[in-house]
């Protein structure tokens, strides 16, 4: 069998989570390539949506990724995306998601280190999650 | 403050008459929205009169609710223009439910009106209610309402309540400026009209009605109704959500969706004037479906069904009333009431709120506090 190289979508906010990103990469910090970065303004602008959308495309899971509390560009996208988020955890679970393929991470603009540390941690629970239920659905 | 208006010959039609010409007579009102028989065949319809003689047809407790009714008072009350009348609506409690979630959405306001809220007797499904009206034409809601507040079995010719009214515990009009008491009341001889408000307080004032009491009975019979409908509430959540357990489980649930989409225009608080998934967002370019297809082996067209049913959830099930009408609207049978009452009971409590419940409770979306909800964040190694 082939090995399972898990797809992770992750919205990322343009102030804090990107550029701790773009920091990551300055530094020459690896990370797995099975994060696809989606840049966002805010995770206050992440629409549930998107998520779904994401996960029934096949991801393995959906990370959305902004600024500290206290810390958002925009004052408190921040707090909204954890309602959306708090939201989708209570509803995915009942058709099967197991939590861990939707996640939520504060990373600030400076964490370079803690974004590739994450990067890494997400990649290998999800490897050993296994694929997601929607990647071979025919109904979507 | 309580006022009773006197039932005659066990007419309750009619004594919902006396009351909405009462309303209408006065200074203040100047028209009533009423659920009224129509002159042509056996529909109950949501009507809007302003001339008395029209009451005579009016059909508040027929069992049948075609539509919710709380989008159409939205457009009655959508602007504060001076000069535009007050209104009576007669309401079921979950048209009053959703009528709360669009005023809190700015789809309708709550200044021009005022609500006429009745303890609610139930109603069949639009399928079931035709082949009932047909069947007992114009005793229809005289032989419904008699048989439900007798306590018989509500099953009459084979037809029982929709799913959505066995499984409501919020059959009361809260919310409404003035309720009508109808459970636990001797309706053979009188039914009962409180105030909720301080505007339905004045409005029963000025109506000079001779003054009722609340039977201590009442309680008992609202309370075991209450516990009968949770009870069959908790039975329809445990089946659903065994039914939903998976992807390919709500699927199959779903599987005979064809997107029309029915169920949106149907939901009382699905409000937006242009729903995406009406956008040329989904007019996929072809290839995205054959990549679709290439990419699973094949893809069930239209496509984008789980997706909408999905995002339908995350976007409206913390307004959800549990009205049923999505249920109603299916052209393929689909029952969506009890999924979609399920995932907003979750969702609702997740959040501490109860739709339509309170005025002044701020809808969960539109919220936030900085210290909450802690667990969701961080990936938990």
């Amino acid at each position: 069998m082939e090995s399972f190289e898990p797809v992770v979508v992750a919205f990322v906010c343009n102030w804090c989570t990107y550029t701790a990103a773009d920091l990551a990469g300055t530094s020459r910090l690896d990370y797995p390539p099975n994060v696809r970065l989606i840049r966002v303004m805010c995770t206050g602008m992440v629409d549930p949506q998107y998520i779904l959308k994401a996960l029934l495309e096949g991801a393995d899971a959906v990370l959305v990724s902004g600024c500290h509390p206290g810390d958002c560009h925009y004052i408190n996208g921040n707090y909204k995306a954890r309602r959306r988020i708090k939201l989708l955890k209570e509803i995915l679970p009942q058709f099967g998601f197991e939590p861990e393929r939707l996640q939520l991470t504060w990373i600030g603009a400076s964490d370079g280190i803690q974004f590739a540390a994450i990067m890494r941690a997400l990649v290998a629970q999800v490897t050993a999650l296994g694929p997601s239920q929607a990647r071979s659905a025919m109904i979507v | 403050m309580v006022a009773a208006i006197e039932v005659h010959d066990h007419d309750l039609t009619a004594a919902f008459r006396t009351l909405s010409t009462a309303v209408l007579t006065l200074e203040t009102i100047d028209a009533v929205f009423v659920p009224m028989r129509l002159p042509c065949g056996s529909a109950v319809m949501p009507t809007l009169v302003t001339d008395p003689a029209h009451l005579e047809r009016i059909d508040p407790l027929a069992p049948s609710f075609a539509l919710n009714a709380a989008k159409v008072v939205g457009q009655l009350t959508r602007n504060r223009k001076a000069g535009i009348g007050k209104i009576a609506v007669l309401l079921r409690p979950c048209e009053i439910r959703a009528f709360v979630e669009l005023v809190k959405l700015n789809q309708g306001q709550t200044e021009n009106i005022l609500i006429i809220g009745s303890d609610c007797l139930g109603a069949f499904t639009n399928h079931d209610y035709f082949a009932f009206a047909q069947a007992k034409g114009e005793d229809a809601s005289r032989i419904f309402y008699q048989s439900m507040l007798s306590g018989q079995e509500a099953v009459l010719e084979g037809i029982n309540l929709s799913g959505a009214c066995r499984a409501c515990e919020s059959f009361l009009p809260t919310g409404a400026d003035l309720a009508v008491r109808l459970w636990g009341v001797a309706t053979e001889r009188h039914i009962l009209l409180e105030a909720q408000t301080d505007k339905g307080a004045a409005l029963l004032e000025k109506l000079q009605l001779p003054t009722g009491q609340v039977p201590s009975e009442r309680e008992g019979v609202v309370h075991a109704l209450v516990d009968q409908r949770t009870d069959y509430r908790d039975a329809m959540f445990a089946a659903t959500a065994a039914a939903i357990g998976t992807l390919e489980k709500l699927a199959a649930y779903l599987s005979h969706c064809v997107n029309c989409y029915n169920c949106r225009v149907a939901c009382p608080v699905c409000y937006c004037r242009e729903c995406v998934f009406t956008t040329d967002l989904f007019d996929h370019d072809p290839l995205q479906y054959l990549s679709w297809a290439q990419r699973r082996g094949a893809v069930k067209l239209p496509t984008d069904t789980l997706f909408y049913h999905l995002t339908r959830m995350a976007h409206m099930s913390t307004a959800c009333v549990g009205c049923g009408q999505c249920s109603n609207a299916c052209p393929n049978g689909i029952d969506l009431m009890p999924l979609f009452r399920l995932v907003a009971h979750r969702t609702q409590g997740v959040f501490d709120y109860k739709a339509g419940e309170d005025l002044a409770a701020k809808p969960p979306l539109t919220q936030f506090k900085e210290d909450e909800f802690q667990e969701v964040v961080g990936i938990g190694e």
